[in-house]
């Protein structure tokens, strides 16, 4: 099977995010980068495919220069090479989703033969959840979101899903070629082992950049149709309102505070 | 001077901490308490690689330096694993070092892959009651057999007998008093741990339960003359070969037991609120944590320093010695600080910092202590007289 896995450098959940000047951005100076954690689950079931039924993982990530630690990771994990579309600092308008979905489009359409797509459900950073989908609809394959359980029939070429819905699971069939959305709970990823990191060294990690797949960031970026007009961080937690004073008074005074402000009883 | 960790090195220490984070306070807890070896934990490092480190490529292991093994063994120290996940390892990771250097490629075959990949325990057994630092001294006697050598002896403090299939082990081949110079008449073996012959009796101890820690009585095991590792009567020697790169282990694994806890303790006193405020508001508790962190950061730039020589095949033995010296008193310090911040909680077994106090105190002791690790600087490096 030849499996290409998108992955994408995320800033690590624990970092402090603060809003660049404009509002629209954030500050990137500072952040610890790291592999979205729902491409982690991505990458574990290719590995567990290719393990299973031969071929190869092959990444595929669009990002600038900082993107390539992130690709050795994944390699280090044990995908076998790694398509990198380099991002160059533009100075320009950003692309949105969907002009990112067709550089990973073009990128994976420099080679035949692909059996499957896996993506992350959605990235941690902008929680958009758009690449899979996108990706699918431009390619014109079948595709299921959110997957917690997969089934590979690879003779017939047909896939058995198990896709995570509120409060219910759905199984879903579909044909291969196809994307898939990796949900949390899918697999447990595999760390790195030190073997593993040292040949990541010497995996093959190709550079394209948006000219040899005939795009360029501008005009992707002026046909955009979403357009971040600013973020907001959360408002600050407000205090909390502490009762004191006799216990029989204060328990009364709860009561009331939890029918009339909290509206709860 | 720059310590400039590679992309790979990063990366390994991330895997480590990765690895050791799938394991939790309770889990180690438990370990302790029972008195259980964490094969599960054991297992994992060994899938990771980890066990292998050191060992050549050639022989199934990675075949990477002491700085990555330090690297690895500070991040899982730093985790809820303490000494509990990092001695459980240790052995592993270096004990073979004298068969890499001074075995023979029949041993190699036989012995380093399947300590790689985590099939073959090994212990050490270098200390008698009678013979601590002054090992020469040791009375456990290999004698001349037909086909090899027949043991007898004592030895204590010997970690993870029961889990060994191996033990390598250090004996006299030659009386103390028919040698001109002490050292020598020294043999070493990796003797098969043979229950018939060897009785073990695990020293009850303070901490680091996980891990079982042995008196050995040694009578009549017989060992085949394939089993001598190096020459005969220069064991001693080629025992000299890991003990600087044990100094700096151990040193790496005080330095990690200090960050974790100081970590922890910075987060309570983050989040816990007295008097309307954070604890780490108040002076008394944020300069000693600050103190600390910044004393294993010292400590921390001398370990690596002293890997960085002994990796680069120059001489490290002072810099090994000052490294285990500075690590161990500043762990322990740094844990110390780190109770009193927790307050009565860290009494309490739920918040662990007694587990890692219990087990930091080892390091200020062995594999030596720090008093004679003092002495080997002052006459070692400062020309002082030998004082002891």
């Amino acid at each position: 099977m030849k499996i290409a896995v998108l992955v994408k450098q995320v800033p690590d959940t624990a970092t402090r995010i603060a809003l660049a000047a404009d509002g629209a951005s954030i500050q990137t100076s500072g952040i610890k980068w790291v592999l979205n954690p729902y491409d982690e689950f991505a990458i574990e079931e290719a590995l567990k495919l290719r393990d299973a039924h031969t071929g190869e993982v092959v990444l595929v990530s669009f990002g600038p220069d900082r993107v390539e630690e992130t690709i050795r990771q994944g390699l280090a994990m044990g995908a076998d090479r790694a398509i990198w579309v380099k991002e160059e600092p533009s100075g320009s308008a950003e692309m949105d989703y969907l002009g990112r979905a067709q550089v990973l489009v073009a990128a994976l359409a420099q080679e035949a033969e692909w059996d499957l797509v896996l993506v992350g459900k959605q990235a941690v950073d902008d929680d958009a959840a758009q690449t899979g989908p996108l990706v699918a609809a431009l390619l014109n394959w079948p595709q299921a979101m959110v997957v917690l359980g997969l089934e590979v029939d690879a003779r017939a070429r047909r896939l058995k899903v198990i896709r995570e819905l509120e409060g219910a699971t759905e199984r879903v069939e579909l044909p291969m070629p196809a994307v898939l959305g990796a949900q949390r709970g899918l697999n447990v990823p595999r760390y790195p082992t030190l073997p593993n990191i040292m040949k990541a060294k010497r995996k093959e990690v190709r550079q394209v950049a948006l000219a040899d797949l005939g795009l360029d960031a501008a005009s992707l970026a002026d046909d955009r149709r979403v357009v971040v007009e600013g973020y907001q961080l959360p408002p600050p937690r407000p205090e909390p309102k502490v009762l004191t004073g006799d216990p029989a008074e204060a328990a009364a005074e709860l009561v009331q505070l939890l029918h009339r402000e909290a509206q709860i009883l | 001077m720059s310590i400039d960790w590679t992309e790979d090195q990063l990366q390994m220490r991330e895997s480590a901490r990765a690895l050791s984070a799938r394991f939790d306070g309770p889990y180690w807890r438990r370990c302790d308490q029972e008195g259980r070896f964490p094969q599960e934990f054991w297992d994992a490092c060994a899938e990771a690689g980890f066990l292998g480190v050191m060992i050549p490529e050639q022989y199934g292991g990675s075949g990477l330096g002491l700085t990555e093994a330090c690297l690895i063994l500070q991040e899982i120290a730093a985790s809820q694993a303490g000494m509990d996940g990092s001695s459980a390892v240790h052995l592993s990771v270096f004990g073979m070092n004298p068969v890499v250097k001074h075995g023979t490629e029949e041993q190699k075959q036989k012995y380093l892959s399947r300590s790689a990949d985590g099939q073959l325990h090994v212990s050490f057994a270098v200390t008698e009651p009678e013979a601590g630092t002054d090992t020469p001294r040791i009375k456990t006697y290999a004698e001349r057999t037909a086909g090899g050598y027949r043991i007898s002896g004592r030895k204590v403090f010997i970690t993870k007998a029961q889990e060994a299939e191996r033990i390598l082990l250090l004996a006299r081949t030659l009386p103390y008093d028919q040698v001109e110079k002490k050292t020598m008449g020294m043999s070493l073996f990796l003797v098969p741990t043979d229950r018939g012959h060897i009785e073990m009796r695990d020293i009850p101890r303070m901490g680091r339960n996980a891990v079982d820690t042995n008196e050995l009585f040694i009578d009549g095991l017989e060992v085949s003359a394939e089993d001598l590792v190096g020459e005969e009567h220069r064991g001693f020697y080629h025992l000299l070969d890991g003990l600087n790169p044990e100094r700096i282990l151990i040193a790496g694994e005080a330095l990690g037991i200090g960050l974790g806890a100081v970590e922890r303790a910075a987060q309570y006193a983050r989040d816990r609120v007295v008097f309307g405020r954070p604890i780490g508001a108040n002076q008394g508790i944020q300069m000693p944590l600050a103190d600390v962190y910044a004393e294993l950061k010292a400590a921390e730039l001398l370990v690596y320093h002293a890997a960085w020589l002994y990796d680069h095949g120059q001489s490290c033995g002072a810099e090994a010695n000052m490294a285990k010296l500075r690590a161990s008193e500043a762990g322990w310090r740094a844990v110390d600080i780190a109770f009193q911040t927790f307050g009565g909680y860290g009494y309490a077994r739920e918040y662990d910092i007694e587990r890692f106090y219990r087990q930091i105190r080892m390091t200020r002791i062995a594999p030596i202590s720090n008093e004679m690790v003092k002495n080997f600087i002052g006459e070692h490096v400062l020309g002082l007289p030998k004082s002891y």
